[in-house]
Order: structure tokens, then sequence, then C-alpha cells
């Protein structure tokens, strides 16, 4: 399938994909991908089960190198740099590319570490500076007056809704510039659905937000722009209102109005 | 892929809809031919036929809104079925407007009745007749379009639609 940069997305890139080819052994993932990702914009990937979204959000921070049959052929470029040059620090792409999972993952100590313990890996601050790097992410995660008074607890004594909202606060703690977002409310209450729905929107003023979901409507809600992937192509990327109401191929199509099958 | 949802209820749901406007369409077609038949041969009861078709449009036209609103909050439509509902929301509308102006052309009739306008009067009508005809043309054109989605008799449709505003003006 042709999957030429098209639609003309003429905001400013913040992550440019050139020609990627992703492997699983022998099996091809990935196919010949091309994009641009606008910066502080949040673009919403979709696709049914199998169709490599998830894998391309693995390959943006290099997540996949922690399997060693897994290859990446191509390029990603991060602000013009190529971010699977072997010469890049891993560790400094993972700083400037935070990521949040579809579970909840908070570490097993108190909310306050969970959230500087990321920072310490990138940072020394005084402990007054954590302080407020701490209270920081979790005000931009919207958790702060929640928890504001016990910070010593467990991190796993929160609520499900809770948890995730500590996992983007842990995320965005390190102050990274691009966030992913694997599938981050398939295992939450529609109210928690909507807060973090409401952060994610708030957040993209100064992140660019790229996030996996299989709810549609989510996509539709909350991403300025969606691409749609099948089979490890990527059929079709564009403004999300135009995807939703007029999209430009007609797999797309059958794909978000529920004739797929 | 075909062009049935992985859901047959939404498919029939949609083509119930579709169904109904077409229904409506008929009825407000045959309203149209049935007030202007009433006024080039002053009948009374032909008006009163039209005016009692009215409540029936009006009647179809809430109970399509509210089956339009149900399946907007319970399916979420994207795309083409979105567009559809959309363009069935409009049409509704515009079917129910058609009926109103049936209606009126029957009031007058009945108000030229109680007025003493003898029933044996027959009006010069053949200007009548053809701009009806025109115009019921046109709607039985627009409904067949809508029907088959059929996006080249739509265009056709717009197209006439000059040439009855320029015999109106005439």
């Amino acid at each position: 399938m042709d999957t030429r940069v098209d639609n003309a997305i003429t905001e400013k890139a913040k992550i440019s994909v050139r020609d990627l080819n992703f492997y699983y052994g022998g099996f091809h993932a990935l196919k010949k991908i091309n994009m641009d990702l606008p910066e502080k914009k949040v673009t919403a990937f979709i696709g049914p089960s199998g169709c490599g979204k998830s894998t391309l959000l693995r390959v943006f921070n290099r997540m996949f190198e922690l399997y060693p049959e897994q290859r990446a052929e191509g390029q990603i470029l991060l602000d013009g740099q190529n971010i699977l040059d072997r010469s890049m620090d891993v560790s400094l792409i993972r700083a400037k590319v935070g990521m949040v999972f579809q579970k909840p993952t908070p570490f097993p100590m108190s909310i306050y570490d969970n959230i500087a313990f990321g920072v310490k890996l990138f940072e020394t601050l005084p402990r007054v500076e954590m302080d407020e790097r701490v209270e920081w992410a979790l005000r931009k995660a919207a958790l702060w007056n929640e928890v504001k008074d016990k910070l010593d607890q467990s991190g796993a004594g929160l609520s499900g809704g809770q948890q995730q909202r500590l996992c983007i606060a842990r995320g965005i703690a390190i102050k990274p510039e691009v966030l992913l977002l694997d599938e981050p409310t398939s295992a939450l209450d529609p109210i928690s659905t909507g807060k973090i729905e409401e952060l994610v929107h708030e957040l993209k003023s100064d992140y660019t937000v790229l996030i996996v979901t299989h709810n549609m409507q989510q996509a539709a809600r909350c991403s300025d722009y969606t691409a749609y992937m099948y089979l490890g192509d990527l059929v079709e990327f564009g403004p999300t209102p135009e995807v939703f109401t007029k999209p430009k191929r007609k797999d797309t199509e059958d794909y978000i109005t529920g004739r797929f099958g | 892929m075909g062009d049935k949802h992985l859901s047959t209820q939404f498919d029939n749901e949609l083509s119930g809809i579709s169904t109904r406007v077409l229904e409506m369409g008929g009825l407000v077609e045959s309203q149209v031919a049935q007030a202007v038949y009433a006024l080039s041969t002053f009948s009374g009861d032909v008006a009163t036929q039209v005016l009692k078709a009215e409540e029936r449009v009006n009647a179809m036209e809430v109970e399509i809104d509210r089956d339009l609103s149900s399946i907007i909050a319970r399916r979420q439509p994207t795309a083409r079925d979105l567009r559809l509902l959309i363009a069935v929301s409009k049409t509704i509308a515009n079917l129910e407007r058609i009926g109103d102006e049936a209606a009126r052309i029957a009031r007058t009739v009945q108000r030229l009745l109680n007025s003493g306008v003898s029933s044996r009067l027959r009006l010069p009508v053949s200007d009548l007749t053809f701009e009806s005809e025109l115009a019921t043309k046109q709607l039985r054109k627009a409904l067949d379009a809508f029907a088959r989605l059929d996006t080249e008799g739509a265009i056709e449709v717009l197209r006439h639609d000059d040439q009855i505003d320029q015999e109106f003006d005439a």
C-alpha cells in the first residue's frame, strides 16, 4: 500500500518518520511508514488489533530494543535527529520521549518517590526544587489536590484513575518533549477517562502527545490528527475532524463506521 | 469489506430511517398534488384531505427526528453514516416545510369557498399546473436520488431548480 507522506499537514513536525520498517524476527510489522507528527498537537493512532499502532509507539522511544529479535529500519527524526541512530543515547531519548502504558504501573513506593524517582535519573535537584517539581508534575496531571496530604503514602493505594494520572505525572516530571500514551484509559471508568482526556488536552500546550487507542470516540474527542493503520500500513493520516467526517480512503471509512470485519 | 456494518441492528436502524423519510416524502408529494388539484377545481373535500395529511406529516417529522437523536446517541455515527443522518435531519425539515406550503394552498381554497366563491368556478390553470408539475417532479427526483444515494441525480435536481425559478419570475 502507498504510505507516502500525504494529507499535506503543514504544521511544524516534531517527529518525522521516514521509510520505517519494523520486524519481529521474520514478521514484517510496520511497512515503510512515512509521516510527520506535528509539534504540540495530539495525534491518535487507531486500527484493529495487530495493525502496528502500539509497535509504532514503542519505536518512538526505542522501547523495542529490550527485545533482541526486534529491529527497526529507516529513520525517526526527533527535531531532525535520527533517534534510531545507534550513536544516540537511549536514556537521553527516553528523557525526551516519555511513555504511559495501558495499565497503571505505579512503582512500589510513595506517591512522592514515584515522581522523584524518574527525575533523579536525569537531574540532581536540591530538596526544595525536587518538592517543587513533584508538585508541578502532580498539578499538571490534575492529581495534586487529591494527593497533597498523603504524598508519603504508597502509590498503590490510589484508585485506578489516580494511579494512571500518577503515571502521567511521573512521565511529565522529567519534562519530556513528547509523551507516548498507549491506551491510557482502557482500564479506567468513564469519569477517570474524562479526567485523563481533559489532561491530554491541557498537556498539548507543552508537549507533543501521541496516543494509541482502541476507542475511536476517544480519538475523535481528544486528538488533532488521526492516523489509521492496518496490517502494518499507514492507511490514512489527517486532521481528526476530516478523518471522522469525510475520510479520504474507503478502508478508513469502513473501519470508523464499523463496516470492517 | 462490504457496505454492511458489523452491527446488523445498526444497518436496520439506518435503512429503517431512510425508508420512513421516503414514506414522508411520498406523503408530501401527494399532498402538493392534491393541494394544486383542490385549488384548480375548488374542491373543499380535497383541501380537507390535504390538511389531514398535514397532521400526519408533522407527526412523522417528530418521530423521525426522535429516532435520529436516539441513533446518534447510541451509535455515535461517523463519516458517511453521520453525513446520511445529518442529511435526513435537513430533509425532514424541508419536507415538513413543503407540507406546510401545501396546507397553505388548501386553506386558501377553504377561505375562498367560505367567502362564497362557487365550487363550479374553474381557474385558468394551465400556468399553475405547469408550475406545480415542475415542482412535484423535482421533489420526486430528489426523493429518488435520496433513495438510491445517487449524487448525479441530486445534481440534476439542483440544475432544474434554476429552471423553476425562471418560470416563476416569468
